[in-house]
């Protein structure tokens, strides 16, 4: 039961963020916060009195899990379960969430209620998709967080020169993401009715349709309609063409959001549903993806040396990260898995710090223009150090979580792929390139205007000093992650290994 | 021969009918507005109150089949047509003119609707089709010192009457090669058949129904039509009219098999396929929101057809689900623009403008169109994911790749124009006076009808169980 509360937690809180406007600005504020607070510790409870032992299990085993029936005409049921991942991704959630309030505190000053109610609404949609089991509910999670993300970008965002853009970019970034969507469902649809005609049983739940027999002609198309979704979402490179306009005009806290939470549902899709339905295929399928994942890290560095949008450069980098990131998915290799989670969890939170803190000096000097920047470090305290800090750890600086990730991806790639882990090398180097292009050209250099400015408050010196503190820790100390994602990467890599085993095996035959 | 117990299964349209002369006898007799919407409302509750005690008649009357379908089908009428008279009684309170008569015709085409649901014989399948189709006319050309209004009436009849005249050429032909004008013996007659003439009265019949339902190349008269009418007329073109002649065709196509004959099939897919585009593509950039919601109706025809081609038993069950969450959203989405032109002051509200800010300004009618923007749209938690869900599952199970992509690219496309209104709603409010809701629409009988209508949208988008299982019940009894 305690999975219903987490999704509907938020929702709650956002109905009443809507209902507290009419107390005033602050009511909606604090709520939404403590909704966020409370997920937050909600899960943590969880970590820590949760039970994680369980490697080498034969059945899949969940922490907690809750099912009901819900339309059984097609045997679709609400069924939620939690692991290691979901955990990690659940908290993660619930703490950029209350981060995307924080630092929205003195951005947002209008329609203050209803601004939360999307922004609970998206945070509530995503911990649904890291719980929901029955694939119609994942489907429906995954596509009801885009409404009030939607309205997020076109409703607060920033309005750009031609003074339509940011619905434009909403509008963009949601028919990308809904028809990719559905190109999702009807996967789904073929999955099921191809496990209807096998057995005769209509079911979306994931573990029927784990050992769904496809027809071998059909399964590559079934794959590929998961992997377009997920791939919009993460972005790989030919379908991220929504990510950097979306990213430019939304709200800060929509950035952090986007870049922090929306883009890991991509990656937990893959790992929970693309790779564990269709191994085999996903094996074929792996040299094309680790190109594609390649590709995504050189271009993405490549475009964000170039950028002269702060928060477009960041949107860039993050393009570059997620590159990574699918390359380990596709590795088969339990460390290589592990270091994406890793990794992913540091981007969180390093992506989430410097677009904070580039909306940060957007309050204090009212543009994002990296071209009338400069010289900033004399002018603002604190704030250009904790940049300095986070642009390190974005480049993968060591004591960053960023460099235990990327270590840990390169490294167990390598026995599988060398090649590309040698390319994806390169993409370090850039990411030097570009994340010192980004200090240089805001806070070092000639100064662009004189005159000192305003130094964090307590709240924003808050936010950057938690931030600071985890990606530390976790580059420090990242066995705690380790210890609960092994039981959920050791098993995605071992069914990767049987499938490229079975696939030779098979090519073996044939010849 | 009609017997006692042939009458109860025709007690709703009894019922409906009746009500209609009660209305013609009073406007004679008094006129007042009041009174007859009320006794309208009455009748038309009494006449769905009825339909369970048809459904217990053990035959049918003669040249009618009183059967799952059709009581589905009264049952989705007679909802619509009350929410209809709701919605009317505040826009027409603005008309000057006789305001009673306009309950009159929309009683009698509701009697068509009843018949043409339940017709088993071409000559009630054509009666009833032409006692739904004319009062329209006048529906339409109601508020006819509008100029529009008076353009949309006789467009409509025009193009009506060419329909007409294919459809029965069609049924001609078809007569002229069996000899049978009822369905069951269409069925034999046809059996082996599939000589030119009869293709050729098939596809005459389509024509004119297609025309009906604005399958795309019958569709010109559609936005015209949509825009000119007065809102009420409107809804009920868009919700009745189609909704009856759509029953209608399934059961044409799943009684005669002449529908199914393979070349047919990839004609009936072609046109669901430009249906379903063409009507997305048009709509793109409509700022006049009576024109899109007309083009947007007919690319969601253009989904529906995929059951007409699909066939089986999940067909009828998905025609029944995605009528009932089609009719749920288009009423929510035209009742909005009916309350913000009521009462009558000449034009509609139909200009996207009007439409700027809404939510600033009143926040409930906002949220139900913005409801009903994204049930149109297909987003789940809402009846309108239901209904793609039900056609892209029937799609894919059938192999209809063809229009299974058809569906995903047409719902990308649209997607572009139901955001474009549904972020219209949330802008900043610009100076000008404009047209606007009277205030107390909420406690008026068509607000909070079309409140509860909005609640349906959500119910049946979250719980959808309960309208599944009725649809099953009734679509098992037409396939078996």
């Amino acid at each position: 039961m305690i999975l219903v509360w987490l999704i509907l937690i938020p929702f709650v809180g956002g109905l009443l963020c809507w209902q507290a406007d009419q107390w005033g600005d602050r009511a909606p504020r604090w709520i939404a916060l403590a909704t966020m607070l409370f997920v937050l510790i909600i899960s943590l409870v969880l970590w820590v009195t949760g039970d994680f032992a369980l490697p080498g299990e034969v059945t899949r085993h969940w922490l907690l899990e809750w099912r009901t029936s819900w339309i059984p005409r097609f045997g679709i049921e609400i069924h939620l379960a939690m692991d290691g991942l979901s955990l990690i991704l659940v908290a993660l959630t619930g703490f950029l969430g209350a981060l995307a309030v924080l630092c929205s505190w003195h951005e947002i000053d209008h329609r203050v209620g209803f601004f939360h109610l999307n922004l609970l609404f998206i945070l509530g949609g995503v911990v649904g998709v890291f719980l929901a089991l029955d694939l119609f509910l994942f489907f429906l999670f995954w596509e009801m967080m885009l409404v009030p993300m939607y309205f997020l970008i076109a409703l607060w965002g920033h309005s750009g020169s031609a003074g339509q853009t940011r619905i434009r970019a909403a509008t963009r970034f949601f028919i990308y993401t809904q028809a990719s969507g559905l190109l999702m469902l009807v996967a789904i649809l073929s999955l099921v009715f191809v496990h209807y005609s096998n057995t005769g049983e209509l079911s979306f739940s994931y573990d029927t349709l784990l050992d769904t027999d496809v027809p071998e002609a059909l399964a590559p198309w079934l794959m590929l309609g998961f992997f377009v979704a997920f791939a919009v979402k993460l972005p790989v490179v030919p379908f991220h063409g929504w990510l950097p306009d979306a990213h430019a005009q939304a709200p800060t806290a929509g950035s952090v959001d986007l870049a922090g939470i929306l883009l890991k549902t991509a990656a937990y899709g893959i790992l929970r549903f693309a790779l564990p339905l269709f191994p085999e295929e996903s094996q074929a399928f792996a040299p094309v993806a680790m190109t594609l994942g390649l590709v995504g890290i050189i271009y993405g560095a490549v475009l964000a040396c170039g950028q002269q949008d702060i928060k477009r450069l960041i949107a860039y980098t993050s393009i570059s990260h997620m590159g990574f990131v699918l390359i380990a998915l596709y590795s088969g290799s339990e460390l290589a898995i592990q270091g994406a989670i890793i990794l992913m969890v540091a981007h969180a939170f390093s992506s989430a710090g410097l677009f904070i803190l580039s909306g940060q000096l957007y309050e204090r000097i009212h543009t994002r223009d990296m071209r009338i920047m400069g010289g900033l470090w004399g002018r603002i305290p604190v704030l250009p150090g904790f940049t300095l800090c986070f642009v390190a750890a974005s480049l993968g600086m060591p004591a960053t979580a960023n460099f235990v990730g990327e270590f840990m991806v390169l490294f167990g790639t390598f026995p599988n792929a060398p090649v590309v882990v040698v390319i994806a090398s390169v993409g370090l180097v850039l990411a030097a390139i570009y994340s010192l292009l980004l200090m240089q050209r805001v806070h070092y250099g000639p100064e662009y205007r004189q005159g000192a400015l305003r130094g964090p408050d307590a709240r924003e010196y808050g936010m950057m000093l938690v931030l600071l503190v985890l990606t530390v820790m976790v580059g420090l100390y990242p066995q705690p992650i380790l210890d609960i994602t092994a039981p959920i990467a050791g098993p995605a890599a071992e069914l990767f290994q049987q499938a490229g085993a079975e696939l030779a095996s098979r090519a073996g035959e044939v010849n | 021969m009609l017997t006692l117990a042939n009458l109860v299964a025709l007690i709703p349209l009894i019922v409906v009918g009746t009500t209609a002369v009660i209305i013609m006898l009073g406007v004679a007799w008094q006129r007042h507005h009041g009174a007859t919407a009320l006794v309208s409302a009455v009748g038309l509750a009494l006449a769905l109150a009825c339909v369970p005690v048809a459904s217990t008649a053990l035959s049918s009357p003669p040249l009618m089949a009183v059967d799952g379908l059709a009581l589905m089908g009264s049952v989705l009428v007679l909802l619509c047509a009350l929410v209809t008279v709701a919605l009317s009684h505040h826009y027409l309170t603005g008309y000057i003119g006789p305001k009673e008569e306009f309950y009159l015709l929309l009683l009698c085409a509701v009697t068509g609707a009843l018949g043409l649901v339940a017709s088993d014989h071409l000559a009630t399948l054509f009666i009833s089709l032409e006692l739904l189709s004319m009062p329209l006319y006048g529906m339409l050309a109601y508020s006819f010192r509008a100029e529009r209004s008076l353009e949309a009436g006789i467009k409509y009849l025009v193009l009506s009457a060419a329909a007409t005249a294919f459809l029965l050429f069609g049924m001609a032909l078809i007569y002229a090669r069996t000899g049978h004008l009822d369905l069951a013996g269409l069925a034999t007659g046809l059996a082996n058949t599939s000589d030119a003439w009869t293709l050729a009265g098939a596809v005459l019949m389509l024509v004119g129904l297609g025309f009906k339902l604005s399958i795309v190349p019958f569709h010109l008269w559609t936005p015209d039509v949509y825009q000119g009418g007065p809102a009420p007329a409107t809804i009920f073109l868009a919700t009745v009219s189609k909704l009856a002649v759509f029953v209608l065709l399934l059961r044409l196509v799943t009684v005669a098999p002449v529908f199914n004959s393979d070349w047919l099939n990839t004609l009936i897919t072609l046109l669901a396929l430009i249906t379903m585009l063409g009507g997305n593509l048009l709509a793109l950039f409509q700022s006049n929101l009576k024109r899109l919601l007309g083009y947007s109706s007919i690319a969601h025809f253009g989904y529906l057809m995929v059951a007409i081609v699909a066939g089986g038993a999940l067909a009828v069950e998905t025609v029944g689900v995605y009528l009932v969450t089609y009719l749920v959203t288009t009423l929510a989405a035209f009742g909005v623009v009916t309350q913000l032109s009521s009462p009558f002051s000449g034009e509609d509200a139909a200009g996207l403008h009007y439409y700027r800010g809404l939510f600033w300004r009143r926040p409930w009618l906002a949220a139900v169109m913005t409801v009903s923007f994204l049930s149109l749209a297909g987003i789940p938690l809402t009846a309108g994911f239901i209904g793609k869900f039900y056609v892209l599952a029937l799609g894919v199970a059938e192999n209809r790749w063809w229009l299974v992509g058809g569906i995903v690219a047409g719902s990308a496309i649209g997607l572009f124009y139901y955001l474009r209104v549904m972020v219209t709603l949330y802008l900043p409010e610009p100076g000008m006076r404009r047209m606007d809701a009277t205030n107390d629409w909420g406690n008026r009988i068509g607000g909070l009808t079309l409140l509860v209508v909005a609640v349906l949208i959500l119910v049946l988008g979250v719980y959808p169980s309960p309208m599944i299982q009725w649809v099953v019940g009734l679509s098992t009894v037409v396939v078996s």
